[in-house]
């Protein structure tokens, strides 16, 4: 049985009439890295401050590390690390003096806090930076440095929201190394994301959309357990296509990939490529194959809607 | 021993922003520096060389002897002739001048029967015939400017007459303490420290929080292990000591500059200034979580400090004001801290003395604390 760093149970959170996260239900085990995947507005944000104890559920239990929220949520601050969506740290201060600040804050000695700085510059490939006001430095590594911000007292347990939303694709692929070295080590980290390549990286995934959970599985499972096949359609005039094809009750989805459109067929239709060629606009010269469903594919079939 | 550190890393982080915010520490100097050059030298309610106009109808001698002793005293400058009042009037209405002395034709028959001329009126008749030698019309709406000419009601005629200047016993003897020279600048100059320090002491605090609210600060700080008071206190103390810089600017400067004396010590004083200052920081602090950005926390400081200049006995005597006003007045701490420094240094007056000044301090701070501390919430919601 494995242990669970989160545990929520029926968590929702208003602010006036607006209900940002309705009935979440989540556990996430240790040392895994899990994912909320969703598009903006849908209640990441919300979700995580409330598993912090930033925000007050309007109803629902919420266990993390053992301790009851929001109570405990003095007592969970020294264990959890937390990098908001957007920069926190001071801009006016240095690499190495927002670091000093965070250890201060943390209460770790001053030789605790010259050797686990000096690591985390190392680490984190700041040394030249370390310097350098904060304000003056790239996306990269000011996210960088708000990484090792957050982990700079071992926090058991890491939320990082929307970590790499303001990175380029180089920066963000250095990013997940770094998260799963942090894995390895034993630290659970929750990510929220928008991108479908991160989250099909994660050991497991809960899909939100309008703050409803749709779905919460490993990606894997998710992408073998989606309830719709994939087809992808060569053929000529596809906008034309795929205003036709969408007018179908049994086809959730199309979206054109260069030359080739992708449609998502209810699973519920037993042999979509027959179901398909049997349309009036498709032609015996047009190619038809089954194609292995992605974690896109998986989204818009559990949110209904096109991603972003 | 955490917590030293924690409002340890809250103090040093505040000091490095305010090194690398160059303006702000600028005016931290600058404010104290060109406020007293500019209030010590232009603040005076001696007032002296009004211009005035005259109409002289009788043109003679004895009139332009009047004019010069006038003059003499310095209070008025003789800038305008007028013909006649309604001239005069217009002088006076377009602000060519401020007041026109009228002497009339019969001067040197009013001024043989004035009982300075001691021609031996009878004592029974005095009513009927002694009249003023001359009149001043006066635009009145400047009280100080008013009071200064009406000072001159009063003035001696014995020179005019070249008689002995024989000077009446007066009714009573005035003795002035503190201050015998009648220079307005050694009562502004320390009530300058009050009301400098409650300027850029609430001005600076009344930011702290809201700026980290407005930065994205404030997500972080709260999710580390830092409480409300101790964040209070940590972006407190550095205030403290230009808190300290600007007051010893301004005694210092007012010293050497005013010769304003420092007859009380120098450790009341430190005391005094030291409560005062922490007792605006934590007000600052209340408005900074009230106000939910910059611009509103301004236009509250702005709400505290005019009362503080204008109710706090700096520019009008507290005695002089209606008693809603004075009560309003004791809320503010400025007001306690104008009576505690003009007593330390002009007065050499004892702490025993000013305890009521010093409690209510002390209570403003403890209750600005306490206040600030609980409307702080170390959540977003």
């Amino acid at each position: 049985m494995s242990e669970y760093v989160i545990q929520a149970r029926q968590l929702s959170r208003n602010f006036g009439d607006i209900k940002a996260i309705q009935q979440l239900d989540l556990q996430v085990e240790k040392s895994q890295i899990y994912g909320f995947l969703g598009p903006n507005g849908c209640g990441k944000t919300t979700a995580i401050r409330m598993l912090i104890g930033l925000l007050k559920p309007s109803s629902g239990e919420i266990e993390v590390l053992g301790l009851k929220l929001p109570d405990n949520a003095d007592k969970l601050r020294l264990k959890i690390g937390y990098m908001t969506q957007n920069f926190s740290l001071y801009y006016d201060l240095t690499v190495k003096e927002n670091l000093q600040f965070i250890g201060r804050v943390y209460g770790l000695s001053i030789n605790e806090q010259k050797k686990r700085i000096d690591e985390l510059l190392d680490v984190y490939d700041l040394n030249k930076q370390k310097n350098q006001l904060a304000g003056t430095m790239s996306g990269g590594q000011r996210q960088r440095l708000a990484l090792s911000a957050a982990i700079l007292h071992h926090p058991e347990l890491l939320f990082l929201d929307e970590p790499t939303s303001a990175v380029d694709p180089e920066n963000r692929r250095d990013f997940w190394e770094k998260m799963f070295a942090l894995s390895d080590q034993g630290t659970s980290i929750l990510v929220s994301t928008h991108y479908m390549d991160e989250a099909e990286r994660c050991h497991k995934l809960a899909i939100l959309k309008s703050g409803i959970k749709r779905a919460d599985d490993t990606p894997e499972n998710l992408m073998q357990q989606m309830d719709a096949n994939v087809v992808e359609i060569e053929a000529n005039n596809l906008p034309q296509l795929k205003k036709d094809l969408l007018e179908l009750s049994d086809i959730i989805s199309t979206a054109q990939l260069g030359a080739r459109l992708r449609v998502l067929v209810k699973k519920s239709v037993k042999d979509p490529l027959d179901f398909l060629s049997q349309h009036n606009n498709i032609q015996s010269r047009d190619q038809l194959t089954l194609a292995r469903p992605n974690l896109e594919d998986v989204f818009v079939t559990s949110t209904g809607e096109q991603s972003t | 021993m955490k917590a030293l550190s924690r409002i340890y890393a809250i103090f040093y982080k505040e000091l490095l922003q305010l090194k690398r915010d160059k303006m702000t520490f600028a005016m931290i100097v600058m404010i104290p520096l060109m406020q007293l050059i500019l209030f010590g030298y232009a603040i005076n309610t001696n007032i002296r060389h009004i211009p005035v106009g005259v109409v002289d109808q009788s043109h003679s001698a004895l009139s332009r002897i009047l004019i010069q002793t006038i003059s003499a005293t310095q209070v008025v400058t003789f800038e305008q002739h007028y013909m006649n009042t309604t001239q005069a009037e217009a002088g006076i209405a377009s602000a060519q001048v401020r007041a026109v002395l009228v002497i009339p034709a019969d001067i040197s028959q009013r001024l043989a029967r004035h009982p300075v001329v001691g021609l031996g009126t009878p004592p029974a008749t005095n009513q009927e015939t002694v009249r003023p030698v001359a009149q001043w019309m006066v635009d009145g709406s400047d009280t100080l400017v008013a009071s200064a000419i009406k000072s001159l009601r009063n003035m001696p005629l014995a020179e005019l007459l070249k008689k002995p200047a024989n000077r009446n016993t007066p009714t009573f003897e005035v003795t002035l303490f503190y201050n015998p020279e009648q220079r307005t600048v050694v009562n502004i100059v320390p009530g300058l420290v009050a009301v400098i320090l409650t300027m850029t002491m609430i001005m600076f605090t009344s930011g702290a929080i809201v700026r980290e609210r407005e930065r994205g600060n404030m997500e972080m700080l709260i999710t580390t292990p830092v409480s409300s008071l101790e964040l209070m206190i940590g972006k407190i103390i550095p205030y403290l000591f230009i808190g300290f810089l600007q007051v010893i600017i301004i005694l210092g400067l007012g010293h050497v500059l005013f010769h304003i004396p420092i007859n009380g010590s120098l450790l009341s004083l430190a005391g005094a200034t030291l409560l005062f200052i922490t007792a605006s920081l934590t007000l600052g602090l209340v408005i900074s979580t009230i106000a939910k950005n910059q611009l509103q926390s301004m236009q509250m400081t702005v709400f505290v400090l005019l009362p503080s200049i204008l109710l706090s006995g700096f520019m009008f005597p507290y005695e002089g004001m209606p008693v809603i006003a004075q009560n309003i007045a004791e809320a503010l701490p400025a007001t306690h801290f104008m009576r505690l420094i003009r007593g330390i240094v002009l007065r050499d007056a004892n702490f025993t003395d000013l305890n009521r000044d010093i409690y209510w301090l002390i209570l403003f701070t403890l209750g600005g604390l306490l206040i600030a501390s609980i409307k702080f919430k170390k959540t977003l919601d």
